[in-house]
């Protein structure tokens, strides 16, 4: 059982803040970091993982510092985003290595292919994988001495759906099993599959912190806006703003369309197509503008 | 203080890939001009000094330095597969130390025996000529591993600096300019020559005291220097 503090943390290059005074623990179970591209999950991961000094703040686990400390990483498995992976290796011959590097040998080595599922594969060269095959390896070199603590720099990135799922019950199985799993996303959805507990990101802050299903509520009970076309954009206007779901309604003449400011998401989302329906009146475009992640993001901060 | 996996590794970058081409080039093209050199002028005691301390020690030894001892760490830092070896308890000196050793090794093997060879095809080692550049190709070896190491930890134009070293500062400049050629590692090594082949067939600006003392210093230092830089290397992320 390990536990992550990253306490008060800030790195800067020059002028530019990527990670902003993040306080958090990181303990036993799956984690997920979430935050849209540049947000700094990667430079807050890589101070996690010992390679990037923190310019204020420290980084431990259990009471250790990361960073100058490579006896640390008996400790630690680290799969970087990262695709280059000494290519002229076979798949067994590259966790063999890995595994020598941690004073182990053979038997570890094929324990680990044999958890990732790499063994029908094992004696290709690493240049003839897929990226999936890849990030399996990864996984491997990751897991050879078995680590307490996990860090996964978007590991799901370039996976086709398969594999995706095949990677989230290994990362579940690790969780259950008591060690202590990172990983970043950018993605919603595949932090929500996995994760029970996530840290959001935004611009280089700590935006929240929590359980996911908090957090998801926060984000869908946001007001939500909508640009929708009709038969008839007036008679729907006035039917829908009789309904407290909805607290605005502008009429776009330039766009042809009426922008529309629900509040409550769940509510309004029924409502508008049986006020439809009883008014005969028919939708032409019906489209969310402004589900962009980052938009999603921002009003976490501002929450 | 040296890992054989780190070594494994490293042999197989250095020999796996074009390095190898032109690792094998050099030496290959310094016998051609050696067999041709001999049979048209002939066995010549002078030509064949001549011939050894411009192509083989002066061009030929810094040019594979600079690509076994900056290939040994420099593409892996610049494609991020050193990752895994920083995220081991491995400690960084030895990573380092392990590095050069292949580095010099495959230096040694790829411009001494050649210089050796070369040597031999021109005069048939008449007053150890060959021998002489042989040593100091040997010397030179280790220097420029480690300083050619240090470059490719510290930079990602490794191969550039190291290539204008030696070929700017080393022939060139130390031609044009004296005080240059105190500085230098192809002249530190013909201090060691000297002493073998004696005579004036090899000679040097640089006495062999002063020559031993920096050819020490700045292998250490750069040893040092390297392995100090390896413990704060900063892997930036894609972001």
């Amino acid at each position: 059982m390990s536990t992550l503090t990253i306490d008060h943390v800030s790195r800067w290059f020059g002028n530019v803040v990527a990670v902003n005074d993040v306080t958090m623990t990181i303990g036993p179970g799956v984690t997920g970091l979430l935050g849209p591209n540049g947000a700094g999950k990667s430079t807050l991961i890589n101070m996690m993982a010992g390679f990037l000094a923190p310019s204020t703040g420290t980084v431990t686990l259990d009471g250790q510092p990361v960073w100058r400390n490579e006896q640390i990483y008996r400790h630690i498995g680290i799969v970087p985003e990262r695709e280059a992976m000494y290519d002229f290796l076979t798949g067994r011959e590259f966790v063999l290595a890995n595994a020598e590097l941690h004073g182990l040998g053979a038997k570890a080595a094929q324990r680990a292919l044999a958890t990732v599922e790499m063994e029908y594969a094992q004696d290709r060269k690493i240049s003839t994988y897929s990226k999936g095959m890849r990030q399996r390896v990864k996984m491997a070199s990751a897991l050879v001495h078995d680590p307490s603590l996990l860090l996964l720099d978007e590991p799901f990135n370039g996976m086709d759906p398969r594999q995706r799922m095949q990677l989230m019950d290994l990362l579940r199985r690790m969780g259950d099993e008591g060690r202590t799993v990172l990983f970043s996303s950018h993605i919603l959805e595949e932090v929500e599959q996995l994760a029970r507990h996530i840290e959001v990101v935004v611009a280089g802050r700590h935006a929240a912190s929590g359980d996911f299903r908090k957090i998801r509520r926060l984000m869908t009970d946001r007001p939500h806006r909508y640009l929708v076309r009709s038969s008839d954009d007036r008679a729907l206007a006035a039917a829908l703003i009789a309904d407290p779901s909805t607290s605005g309604i502008e009429v776009d003449r330039a766009e042809g369309a009426l922008r529309i400011q629900a509040v409550d998401f769940g509510r309004f989302t029924t409502l508008l197509p049986r006020v439809a329906r009883d008014h005969g009146i028919r939708l032409l475009t019906v489209s969310p503008s402004d589900e962009s992640l980052e938009s999603v993001f921002s009003y976490l901060v501002a929450a | 203080m040296y890992d054989p996996t780190v070594a494994r590794l490293t042999y197989r970058a250095l020999l796996g890939r074009r390095r190898a081409l032109i690792l094998g080039a050099l030496p290959l093209l310094l016998l051609l001009i050696s067999l041709a050199v001999r049979t048209l002028t002939g066995a010549d005691d002078r030509t064949a000094s001549d011939v050894l301390g411009t192509l083989a020690l002066a061009t030929m030894v810094p040019l594979i330095g600079v690509v076994a001892g900056t290939g040994a760490i420099g593409p892996e830092i610049d494609d991020g597969s050193v990752v895994y070896l920083l995220s081991k308890p491995v400690r960084r000196p030895t990573i380092i130390l392990t590095k050069l050793i292949v580095a010099i090794a495959v230096t040694m093997v790829f411009s001494a025996v050649p210089t050796l060879l070369a040597g031999l095809i021109l005069n048939g080692n008449g007053g150890q000529v060959a021998v002489a550049y042989t040593v100091a190709a040997l010397v030179a070896s280790i220097a420029y591993a480690a300083v050619f190491l240090l470059l490719g930890t510290v930079s990602r134009h490794a191969v550039v600096f190291g290539l204008v070293y030696a070929l700017v500062w080393e022939a060139l400049f130390g031609s044009l300019v004296p005080g240059a050629r105190t500085l230098s590692v192809q002249q530190w090594s013909l201090a060691v020559a000297h002493r073998v082949a004696g005579g004036d067939l090899v000679t040097s600006d640089v006495g062999l005291p002063t020559a031993t003392v920096l050819l020490v210093a700045v292998t250490v230092l750069a040893t040092w220097y390297a392995g100090q830089k390896l413990r704060s290397l900063t892997l930036a992320g894609e972001e």
